[in-house]
């Protein structure tokens, strides 16, 4: 019997962390290539603590948002374990599957592709409260009335269709839709990556309030570095489909330790003149490589600045180890150097 | 003083559609000097890319220039016939686009792409063309140019393409190149790439860019002056250390402030503009920002304000100015905008979901509790 989940969480609270991945492997065969795969997620392994926002930062093709799939089990595993609030969720089917999934919900990045055209607000809002048999026909009602005020939309609109909403409104929708189950655990995959600036902020603000109000973990995922480092508490660097740094959102900007995530960081430009004439950005060569096929030893030492290859960075794969400030790792032969 | 290459004067571009008039660039001045960067900032729908197209006379149906004048070195391109435009855009101003894989042929190779827009111009005879593009291809930084030039589009990354699509800009040694959103489609540390590539550009072959964007990290990276526009009209320009130290419009300010910045650790909320842009068909009276402005007075609902000078080539157009804002009004224009009591309200009864909600209706009486 489950205590009545409220989302400031009665229920299993002596673990801080709420969720592990432990040694995740996603590879995705390709057709009539015999054994080929794209190996998008290549040994992951990670840990989320409760009430905190982890920020996933990594370029485009780096297995971010199927990492985000498999923890919100959109999709199976090929190899590893992940453990929800103490449950192996890797392994579980139907009913079990459907009840932990309750408390993680995701907001999505597209807010025009990711709400039903036809259905109406209301419906939509409501959709999650009915597959869960959640309060009475007019509690729900009432309560897709309070989601919609609480995420600044008129409760009068249940009626309305999604094509009447602005990209800002319908990411509110899909914030409330998220919410309606009282999640415990909320990934937000490029939720404002789609807004102008203005509503961006709008969004952003709302998400940091949400967080305070309901103590959310949030998963964020987002390829703009200075909104993850202004919504999370920690952030991981993936690259070609493995974390290759994590450390606090200070200590990530502050002392960096692989050079994928310095070069990361130096190639964002800041909203201020003076800093940009004196901003020296690190140019990587070449692009990413193909996921089927990645580099030996260390992923990054093709593009690395000071990688020694031939030598033990194309030799041998770097562990995710501690280095620099406490609570930092770092994928790296040579963490720290420049 | 640096010598004129284009100046708008009063641009009114309409679209007329079933719903009504839309004035997306309504009554814009601007001006670029030669071999100046030039930045545009502003939300979609503000006008911007309408302003662009307009220069080109590129302006899709149901959209017309109904007047102002876009005077190119002198010549009214508002005026200019069908021969003259053409040897206008390519030769004299060139345009790169946010995705280069839509303007990009996908059936041509992309040297022969290149290629046709030299020949298509008559500024360079085919044999001369052709052994242009190595170098073209080469100058933006496209390793192994040979062989990519016989590469097809799929075969380039975003980066490249958008490379590829900048060296077909710079073909025809336009005296502007005009881009927009040239980077937002990529990664950020290709977005570096390209920011460092037009940087070189522009000071190796002095061509003036126009940089039209939503980002204003990237003016402040890449821009001498910028202009700001909302609602299809000019709100402030000025030199870009000016506006980003000292924003004189609210809405220049509370852009500035609604992007984090990666440099900083987290300090305040972010200033979030409430509401949305105007439906530009029917925008409101007054200054076209005061249902949004967070220092909005009186006046501000009845009567427009002027571009008026507010610092040394600074212009705002705007009754309050932010150096008259008080400090506790600044402080309250930041505070929080969710309600905390619309959350209290959320988590009391009905918070209280799942298995304890007695009662259901319909099929699913409860959930599937084991």
């Amino acid at each position: 019997m489950q205590t009545a989940p409220k989302p400031t969480g009665t229920a299993v609270r002596q673990d801080p962390v709420i969720l592990r991945v432990q040694g995740v492997y996603k590879h995705f065969p390709i057709a009539g290539f015999g054994g080929l795969a794209v190996r998008a997620v290549d040994g992951v392994d990670l840990e989320i603590r409760r009430g905190e926002a982890l920020g996933l930062v990594g370029e485009s093709g780096c297995g971010k948002s199927t990492l985000a799939r498999l923890i919100t089990a959109l999709l199976p595993v090929t190899r590893g374990k992940i453990i929800f609030e103490g449950q192996e969720i890797t392994k579980m089917r139907g009913a079990r599957l459907r009840r932990v999934r309750r408390k993680m919900q995701m907001i999505f990045q597209d807010p025009f592709a990711s709400l039903d055209p036809r259905m109406t607000v209301g419906d939509i809002i409501q959709e999650p409260l009915d597959n869960y048999g959640i309060g009475s026909g007019r509690d729900r009602q009432r309560r897709v009335q309070e989601l919609l005020r609480l995420v600044g939309l008129n409760p009068n609109f249940t009626n309305r269709y999604p094509h009447e909403f602005s990209g800002g409104q319908r990411q509110r929708i899909g914030i409330a839709r998220a919410l309606a189950v009282n999640p415990s655990f909320i990934v937000c995959d490029e939720a404002v990556s789609a807004l102008d600036v203005s509503i961006q902020a709008q969004i952003i603000n709302l998400l940091q309030d949400l967080q305070s109000e309901f103590n959310l973990t949030y998963l964020f995922i987002a390829h703009d570095l200075a909104v993850v480092r202004h919504l999370s508490d920690r952030i991981a660097v993936m690259y070609l489909g493995k974390i290759v740094e994590t450390a606090g959102r200070n200590d990530i900007y502050d002392h960096p330790q692989h050079p994928y995530t310095r070069a990361l960081l130096s190639s964002i430009p800041v909203p201020d003149p003076d800093v940009e004439r004196a901003r020296a950005p690190i140019l990587l060569k070449g692009e990413i490589p193909s996921p089927v096929n990645p580099p030996s030893g260390c992923r990054f030492h093709t593009r690395c600045p000071i990688a020694r290859a031939p030598g033990i960075c194309s030799e041998q794969e770097p562990p995710l180890e501690p280095h620099g400030e406490p609570d930092q790792l770092a994928a790296c032969h040579f963490a720290g150097e420049k | 003083m640096a010598q004129t290459l284009l100046q708008v004067e009063d641009l009114h571009t309409q679209f007329f559609t079933s719903r009504g008039v839309v004035r997306a660039v309504d009554g814009v001045s601007l001006h670029i000097d030669v071999g100046e960067t030039l930045g545009i900032v502003g939300e979609s729908g503000c006008g911007k890319t309408i302003t662009a197209l307009s220069i080109l006379r590129l302006v899709p149906d149901p959209g017309k220039i109904v007047s102002g004048r876009i005077l190119f070195r002198g010549n009214d391109v508002v005026k200019m016939g069908d021969e003259e435009i053409r040897d206008f855009r390519g030769n004299d101003v060139a345009m790169i686009f946010q995705d280069p894989m839509t303007s990009l042929n996908p059936v041509t190779k992309i040297g022969r792409q290149i290629e046709e827009a030299m020949t298509a111009h008559q500024r360079f005879t085919p044999e001369l063309a052709k052994s242009r593009v190595i170098e073209l291809l080469s100058r933006v930084r496209v390793p192994s140019a040979e062989r990519r030039a016989k590469d097809y589009p799929h075969q380039f990354s975003g980066g490249m393409r958008q490379r590829a699509m900048i060296a077909m800009g710079l073909s025809n040694e336009p005296s502007l190149l005009i881009a927009d959103e040239p980077t937002t489609a990529l990664d950020v540390t290709v977005q570096a790439q390209i920011i460092q590539l037009m940087k070189q550009l522009n000071r190796e072959l002095g061509t003036a860019m126009m940089l039209i964007t939503h980002n204003m990290a990237l003016v402040a990276s890449l821009c001498q002056r910028v202009v700001v526009m909302y609602a299809g009209r000019v709100v402030e320009e000025g030199p870009v250390e000016q506006i980003f130290k000292s924003p004189q419009h609210p809405y220049t300010w509370s852009l500035l402030r609604s992007v984090p910045r990666v440099d900083e650790a987290r300090k305040d909320r972010l200033v979030s503009i409430k509401g949305l842009p105007p439906d530009l068909s029917n925008p409101p009276p007054g200054c076209k920002f005061h249902p949004r402005c967070p220092f909005v007075v009186d006046r501000c609902k009845i009567e427009e304000p002027p571009l008026g000078e507010v610092g040394p080539d600074q212009v705002a157009r705007c009754w309050v100015l932010m150096r008259n804002v008080s400090q506790a009004d600044v402080a309250t224009a930041k505070a929080s905008s969710i309600s905390i009591a619309a959350a209290r309200n959320l988590k009391a009864p009905a918070g209280d979901d799942g298995t304890s909600g007695g009662g259901s209706e319909g099929a699913n009486s409860n959930n599937a509790g084991s």
